[in-house]
Parts: structure tokens; C-alpha cells; sequence
């Protein structure tokens, strides 16, 4: 009787509750697990993502920093507060945390995560709005996770607190407040998601859409307007930048021939970019009936005024376009 | 001479040491041989005490070890100029006294971390002449597989080796902060030399360090030229063991290996005792230039160099301690320089013939307890498998 009336009960998580949770659970698990960044203590998060956890775990684990680099037998998270600000810490996240597992011939392995919200935002301007997902994946040494969802957060989240090597965890702020199901699996302490391996989350025939983040979102409801006009859309959710599920999307195309990548990047030397030479180099080139299409953010620096801004990043207007073009109807 | 020499009679060393064995006990402020006989404070009501016991066997330690680094130094200098070393190789003959008398003055449980000029420390940390040349003759017996040459070497408890100038100083300060998180009653020294002493990030560290009371030996090695720039063109201020403001700090004369060993341990001891980080110059010189394929000679004169190897030689001023207190006899000191010629020769000669790593290496060690991924060659063919260490 007990679980009929659980299955009943379906549980809305946000984004940021999931990762509270990620946090919450890996530090509980593991004792040299511990978080530090700007205003995550006593703020309790200027995202308030670590909400509560200073008041748990205390000033040892939970520490505010001005802003630093931790190694030697621990495993910190390390919080920007934008990854726009981790410009200022990426030589020690390049040269001294990506390469030296191997100019130490894996003597050295370094067991840290930078997370924090990467991407546009709503009306915080061009300093404040860059995607760093490229600048990160293209680095070897380094593995690049971009959830989209809440298990998504929380599964990652915890895989990347549990890896042995460096993780930029890229989260988006304008997600923190979205509620999605959470699944009794996911809810579990032991709910672990693969780093490197993409979900189709909407399956389909016509066209694959590829995406990570938010605009995940913004495919899943392109997708279900194309629906009605008789066009079935493959969702997939990238997970991973870095390694990237490139078999899923030779799969998928392989299936449907059409290929639309969405990004709220820069389109130069981007996520899409590497994932059109991928599918070049690779089986699914020769199932195209179309040159992949790449949808990505505005090549400008973000602007302030909110019709500027909001014509700045892919909508869902222009995802659409972009797959009847593909698809030459 | 004017200087002291005493019987150290204890009872327990009677017991324990042979009689033929003794020490010497010094008064630094009569030693005529030392060039710069205090210490210079800052912050600090006292500094390190001002007289040193060295005992036979501490003396031959040193100076086996000084010896050492220095005949490994100048093995590498000439495996380079016959190019069986490539890339970068910074030297550090000169400034051994600085590398031995902090690994004198600090536990083996303790932490290190340098800038690029790290054979030394590599070598103090506990590799062996062979694995460093190897490293830096690119083989696979090398310390590193051949992955990371000159400038990252890895022991346990050192953390290279960073090409990164300045970089390595907020590192020191994270492994010192993983020493008070885990309450073990370790410390980190994080060296660095004068001219990172003017990088920001260093500035950021001792807010951080002092702060939160890391228990962090910020080391200055000063051996006045940052590249080809000497201090007084680089620095509004020179006073390096000044620059920690709030962080106390030392100066000490990095040439003498008894100098450094006390004012290491005097460090060592504020940190353990809980009272936070604390800065240490340790002024010094280098023979070399900056690196191999500098000279050394188009910013500062060849007679100045010549006057630091003949008045301040690290190893010469041990030596002519030990010898003028008969503590070792010139023979014993020259049977031990032939058995370092020997390692060291022994050494070349497996950094020499040792194969380059193969192939396969090309991608092993991306990742740590990783599975494995494709990874690309040089060519959309070349599809080659990540191997991780674990």
C-alpha cells in the first residue's frame, strides 16, 4: 500500500535544489569533500545553491574565500560565482589542475571541481554573460559537464564530485529556480550519472537536435510545435562537452540525416563547430541530405537593453526556422 | 681562527656516539667565513637563535648532498650543450645551500613546492640523480615517464616543478590549508623567487594565508636577477621578506646551509605552532644564467660571478667548516666527491642510453581511475585510446 500511494507522488525538484543535494549527500559521503567560493558560507550561496550547508557542515568544510586553489589529498569544489570570473583563475585551472595528471605521469591527480553559473543571464551585460563551455572543452585534462535539468544536476554533479580529475561543472543561472520531476532513482544518495554519455530526450525521426543547458528547453519546445505540423524531432541532451557523446549523434543522424546543433555560445570555434567536424570525420557524414546547421548565440558581446539581449541568444523562433531550412520545407 | 670549538658532552651522547665522533658548537657572530652573520626581522620580537650545532654526520650530509646537486647540475649542463637535452633547463648551482638546508630544516612529512628551477628539490624530495636526468633526457626512466621534463617533477610530498611563474605560490597555500583541514601538524614551504615576489597572485595568497593562519613558509629565494632583471630595476621595494606586510618575516644568508637550516626550522615551528604563515628570503646567488640559453653574462659582470664562487660558494664555505674543525679530513671529503662523480656519471650514463618512452604513452595518464576515451590524432584516422593512471 505504501508504494502505491509513493508512486502517486511525484516529486518537483529545482535545479538548484538538486545540486544542493549533489553537494549535501557527496559531502556527507566523503570527508575531504568540501566547498569553497565566494559568499557560499554565510551567504549560504550568492545563487544560494549551498543553502544550508554552512550551517551543516560548519566553517571547515564550507569556507568564503576571497578567491583561491586547494590540492594535496582533499577534494575541494570550488564555486565561481560566474564562470565569467574564473578568467581570473584560469591558468591554475589550465596549467595547474588540467595538465598535470599528465606531465606527472599520473603521479599527480587532481580531484577538483569549479562550478558555478556559465552563459547568459537576464540583464547582467556583457562581462557577465560569456559561455566558457569552448574555452573549457578544448583543453585536454579537463572534463566539461553541462547539465541541463535537475537530474541532470544532481547526477553530474555528484559524478564530477566523485572523479579523480579536474571537472568544469557548467551550470546556468536562469535554471536555478526551474522545478522538474525528480525520479525516485534520482532522489537516492547513490544516483550517479555517467560523465560523457548524451540522453535522447525526446526521441524522433526527421531531425536530430543537439544541444546542452538551457537550450535543451528551447529544443524540447521547438520540438513540440514542429510536432504538430507532422515533424518529429530527436532531442538530444549533451550532458558532456568534454568527453562528448559523439557515438549518440552519429547514431541519431545516422536515423534521421538532419542535423541542427543549438548552443547559446559564440558560434566561432564552438560546441556546434566541434560537433560539425566531428560528424565530418566520422560515419553519419554520408547519411546527411543537408550541411549540419548551427544555431547559436548573437557573434557580439552581450548587450544591456532587454530587446537586445533577448535577440542576442537562440529562441525558439529561430531553432524552428533553422529546421525547416535544414529540412528544406 | 676565532672560532669556538667545544666538546658537546651529554650523557646520552657519550652512550650513543663514539667518542672519535664530536661536534662543534658555533657561535655565528665569530665564525669570520659568514658573510651576513644576522638575521634580518620583520614583524617577528625574535628571530631564529644564534647559534647552531652541527654535528659530523650532519655536516657530511650536507655537504653530500650540496656536492650532489651540484655535480648533477653541471651534468646537465653539459648533457644540453651536446643537445641531448632539449627545451627549457634552468640550473641551480649556486643556491644548493638554500635546497639542502630547508630539507634540514623541515620533516619529510612535510610539504614543498617550487618554481622551475626544481632538480634541486626534486633530488631533496628523494629522487635520485637517475631519474631526474632521465626526466630530462625525455626517457621513460624518468622521474615523469619522460611526460613532463625540466620543469615538472613529482615526489611524494613535492609538487614539482611549475612552469607557471608565481603560480605555484596559491598552490602552496591550498596544500597548506589541506594540512590544517586535516589537522596533521604538516607544512608547506612554497618557494618562489624575486621575480615572481611581484605577481599579484602572490599577494592574493598571504590575504588567504594569513587570514585563515595556513601554516605556509613562504619562501623568497633572492638571487637578485629575475631573468636578466636585476632587483633594483624590477622592484619598488627589495626588502622581500618585507613584502608579506602583516606576514612576519625573515632574511637570512641563503649560501650558508647552517643559516637556512635554522631559519627554516624557526619558520617551520611558528607555522606548527598555529601562529600562520611566515616569509622567508633566503638571499642567494646563481652561477648559471637564467636558463640554458642564457649566458648570464650580458646583465651582470663575469667578475661578479667569480667573486661569489671564490668568497661564497655554498659547498667551499661547508667544506672549509668541516675541515678548520676537524670534523672531516680533506681526504674523506675527496673520496666522497668520487663517489657523487661516480652517481652522477652512472646516472648520465642511464639517462643517455635509457629508451624514449613509446608511443603508446602519447596518451596515457589524460585522466586518473578514468575509463578510457578516443582520442584524436593527428589526423581524422588516427584514432588513438586514452589510458588512465590509477
Amino acid at each position: 500500500q505504501g508504494s502505491f500511494i509513493d508512486a502517486l507522488v511525484v516529486l518537483q525538484m529545482m535545479v538548484r535544489d538538486a545540486l544542493n543535494q549533489a553537494m549535501d549527500e557527496e559531502l556527507e559521503r566523503d570527508e575531504r569533500v568540501f566547498l569553497l567560493g565566494e559568499e557560499v558560507a554565510q551567504y549560504d550561496g550568492a545563487y544560494k545553491v549551498s543553502r544550508g550547508l554552512w550551517k551543516k557542515y560548519g566553517d571547515q568544510r564550507i569556507i568564503d574565500t576571497p578567491i583561491s586553489e586547494v590540492r594535496a589529498g582533499l577534494r575541494p569544489i570550488c564555486e565561481f560565482m560566474t564562470f565569467n570570473f574564473s578568467m581570473q583563475a584560469i591558468d591554475q585551472v589550465i596549467n595547474s589542475a588540467a595538465k598535470t595528471c599528465y606531465m606527472s605521469a599520473g603521479f599527480q591527480a587532481v580531484p577538483i571541481v569549479f562550478r558555478g553559473p556559465n552563459g547568459s543571464s537576464a540583464g547582467v551585460a556583457a562581462q557577465h554573460s560569456q559561455c566558457f563551455a569552448a574555452w573549457y572543452a578544448h583543453c585536454p585534462g579537463l572534463k566539461v559537464v553541462s547539465p541541463w535539468n535537475s537530474e541532470d544536476a544532481k547526477g553530474l554533479l555528484k559524478a564530477a564530485i566523485r572523479d579523480d580529475n579536474p571537472v568544469v561543472f557548467m551550470e546556468n543561472e536562469l535554471m536555478y529556480g526551474v522545478p522538474f520531476e525528480m525520479s525516485e532513482e534520482a532522489l537516492s544518495k547513490d544516483f550517479v550519472l555517467p560523465i560523457g554519455k548524451a540522453k535522447i530526450e525526446r526521441p524522433g525521426n526527421h531531425v536530430t537536435l543537439v544541444s546542452h543547458s538551457r537550450c535543451v528547453g528551447h529544443c524540447l519546445d521547438a520540438a513540440a510545435v514542429l510536432a504538430k505540423e507532422g515533424i518529429e524531432c530527436e532531442v538530444i541532451n549533451l550532458r558532456s562537452i568534454r568527453p562528448m557523446d559523439t557515438d549518440a549523434i552519429e547514431a541519431s543522424v545516422m536515423k534521421t540525416n538532419h542535423l541542427v546543433t543549438v548552443e547559446g555560445g559564440w558560434p566561432q570555434f564552438g560546441v556546434g563547430a566541434e560537433i560539425c567536424a566531428k560528424i565530418m570525420e566520422g560515419p553519419a557524414f554520408n547519411y546527411l541530405d543537408a550541411p549540419v546547421t548551427r544555431v547559436t548565440g548573437v557573434d557580439i558581446p552581450m548587450p544591456y537593453a532587454k530587446i537586445l539581449e533577448d535577440n542576442s541568444v537562440p529562441q525558439i523562433k529561430d531553432i524552428i526556422f533553422s529546421i525547416k531550412k535544414t529540412l528544406n520545407v | 681562527m676565532s672560532v669556538l670549538i667545544e666538546y658537546f658532552l651529554n650523557i646520552t651522547d657519550l652512550v650513543s656516539h663514539e667518542l672519535p665522533h664530536f661536534e662543534g658548537l658555533f657561535s655565528r657572530r665569530s665564525l669570520r667565513r659568514c658573510v651576513s652573520l644576522h638575521c634580518d626581522l620583520h614583524g617577528l620580537e625574535e628571530g631564529p637563535a644564534d647559534t647552531a650545532v652541527l654535528t659530523r654526520d650532519q655536516g657530511l650530509s650536507y655537504y653530500r648532498c650540496m656536492q650532489t646537486i651540484r655535480r648533477m647540475e653541471l651534468k646537465a649542463d653539459q648533457l644540453y650543450k651536446q643537445k641531448i637535452i632539449r627545451g627549457f633547463c634552468h640550473l641551480y648551482d649556486g643556491q644548493e645551500a638554500c635546497a639542502a638546508g630547508i630539507e634540514a630544516g623541515i620533516e619529510r612529512t612535510d610539504h614543498v613546492i617550487t618554481a622551475y628551477r626544481a632538480h634541486a628539490f626534486t633530488y631533496t624530495r628523494g629522487v635520485s640523480v637517475r631519474e631526474i636526468l632521465a626526466e630530462l633526457t625525455g626517457r621513460q626512466g624518468g622521474v615523469a615517464k619522460g611526460k613532463g621534463g625540466s620543469m615538472h617533477m613529482y615526489a611524494p610530498h613535492f609538487y614539482g616543478g611549475n612552469g607557471i611563474v608565481g603560480a605555484q605560490v596559491p598552490l602552496g597555500a591550498g596544500i597548506a590549508l589541506a594540512c590544517q583541514y586535516q589537522g596533521n601538524g604538516q607544512i608547506c614551504v612554497a618557494l618562489y623567487g624575486d621575480g615572481a615576489a611581484n605577481q599579484g597572485q602572490l599577494f592574493e595568497t598571504y590575504n588567504m594565508a594569513a587570514l585563515w593562519k595556513l601554516p605556509c613558509v613562504f619562501v623568497c629565494e633572492n638571487n637578485r636577477y629575475g631573468m636578466g632583471t636585476s632587483v633594483e630595476r624590477a622592484a619598488a621595494s627589495t626588502d622581500y621578506y618585507k613584502r608579506g606586510d602583516f606576514i612576519p618575516g625573515l632574511r637570512v644568508d641563503g649560501m650558508d646551509v647552517l643559516c637556512v637550516r635554522e631559519a627554516t626550522k624557526f619558520a617551520a615551528d611558528h607555522c606548527r605552532s598555529g601562529k600562520g604563515p611566515i616569509l622567508m628570503e633566503l638571499q642567494t646567488y646563481r652561477y648559471h644564467g637564467h636558463s640554458m640559453s642564457d649566458p648570464g653574462v650580458s646583465y651582470r659582470t663575469r667578475e661578479e660571478v667569480q667573486e661569489v664562487r671564490s668568497k661564497n660558494d655554498p659547498i667551499s664555505l661547508l667544506k672549509e667548516r668541516m675541515l678548520s674543525n676537524n670534523m672531516a679530513s680533506a681526504e674523506e671529503l675527496k673520496e666522497i666527491d668520487g663517489e657523487i662523480r661516480k652517481e652522477v656519471d652512472d646516472a648520465a650514463q642511464f639517462a643517455t642510453s635509457d629508451p624514449e618512452p613509446p608511443l603508446d604513452d602519447l596518451c596515457k595518464y589524460i585522466y586518473h581511475n578514468s575509463p578510457p576515451v578516443q582520442v584524436r590524432g593527428t589526423n581524422p584516422w588516427a584514432k588513438l585510446q586514452s589510458v588512465s593512471s590509477s
